[in-house]
């Protein structure tokens, strides 16, 4: 229901604008333009985005993302202590930020969900400090190559589209820190309050 | 030569060179992962119709730019160019609304502006946090959230901020 009211809200917003401003005409023509340019920015972005699918499924096929969901078993053992207890939790956990990595958004999610149902079992309906972790780990953007943002920056007709890597790992890396480092103190603040 | 210029082709040799050695029919994985990124784009092309055409009537109501500007002393301060305040605001609700956005703002300044780059890395360092929280805690039949909310939020804008940090740093506008 959220995106219906911003729709809503953006088209009524620029219904009062467009009147107020005398940019009606400018408007109406913006609403045929922007419905094509969504056509357009599919279409130019569409064989970078294929390509990228292609190399990533070889990417998990062949192992690869396995190979580092083992690598990260260590950090997430220290991270998640209870719920690293149980090897199968650790396994999916793992593979889920692996799958994030990669930026495999269609294995990542149900890897997390199983996960997030196993941490859930025997809390009734109340989010754990872990649990509470691991969501808010996969609401950061932990992608080493963000390859839909490189194929947007394509189309709109740029020649390196992955020179942004650097300035994105930067910023994942200190979003992903915020978000840790609050759920820890909010965690802490909580417990002093009870 | 530009150094991000030889991620992409050495990525594609040594993803290539691993698969043969684990002996993967590296060229039909290649299509079939292609095949279904076909699918993921036909999937988003209805939000992108639905929101690019929202997002380009907003821009020419001179309603963006109101909204910019009202956000913009704030922004200025933390160094965040107050033309992605749409997507920020985006952002955490819907992911195919952030892209419609950036690809507008892109459009406009040019991929490779300051603007254009910020957008970039702020798309790429942040997730649609509410959904998210609300597919993972609703299947796992969690009704209390705690604190997950507030540091998703954070990070967010954390990232927000970084995003705009990193750009200076990296390109210098």
């Amino acid at each position: 229901m959220a995106m219906a009211w911003i729709w809503t809200g953006m088209v009524v917003l620029s219904l009062i604008f467009g009147v107020l401003s005398g940019n009606l005409n400018a408007v109406a023509s913006a609403a045929m333009a922007g419905a094509q340019s969504a056509i357009d920015l599919s279409v130019s972005m569409a064989g970078m985005l294929c390509l990228w699918s292609g190399i990533m499924e070889v990417m998990n096929v062949c192992g690869l993302s396995h190979g580092l969901a083992r690598a990260f078993r260590p950090l997430l053992r220290r991270l998640l202590p209870n719920a690293s207890r149980d090897e199968e939790t650790l396994a999916v956990v793992s593979a889920n930020v692996s799958a994030n990595l990669l930026g495999l958004g269609n294995a990542a999610t149900p890897l997390g969900i199983r996960a997030a149902r196993r941490m859930a079992r025997g809390c009734e309906g109340v989010a754990s400090d872990e649990l509470c972790l691991l969501v808010v780990l996969n609401t950061a953007s932990i992608q080493l190559l963000p390859t839909t943002i490189a194929s947007v920056r394509a189309a709109a007709g740029c020649q390196t589209p992955f020179d942004i890597l650097p300035a994105v790992w930067f910023a994942s890396v200190l979003s992903v820190a915020a978000g840790l480092l609050t759920a820890r103190l909010l965690s802490h603040w909580g417990r002093g309050r009870l | 030569m530009n150094l991000s210029s030889l991620v992409v082709p050495l990525l594609m040799a040594f993803v290539a060179l691993f698969g043969m050695g684990k002996r993967v029919d590296v060229y039909s994985t290649l299509t079939h992962g292609a095949e279904e990124g076909i699918g993921v784009l036909l999937r988003i092309i209805p939000a992108l119709v639905g929101l690019l055409t929202a997002v380009s009537m907003f821009r020419a109501s001179g309603a963006m730019e109101w909204l910019s500007g009202f956000c913009a002393p704030l922004l200025e301060l933390l160094g965040i160019p107050p033309e992605t305040t749409p997507l920020m605001l985006i952002r955490p609700v819907s992911g195919s609304g952030a892209m419609a956005v950036a690809s507008d703002l892109m459009a406009t300044y040019g991929p490779d502006s300051y603007e254009g780059r910020v957008a970039a890395v702020m798309l790429g360092s942040t997730e649609t946090t509410f959904y998210t929280i609300a597919v993972y805690f609703g299947s796992a039949g969690i009704h209390r959230t705690r604190h997950t909310v507030p540091a998703a939020l954070a990070a967010d804008l954390m990232g927000f901020f970084a995003s705009a940090l990193a750009v200076r740093l990296f390109f210098g506008a």
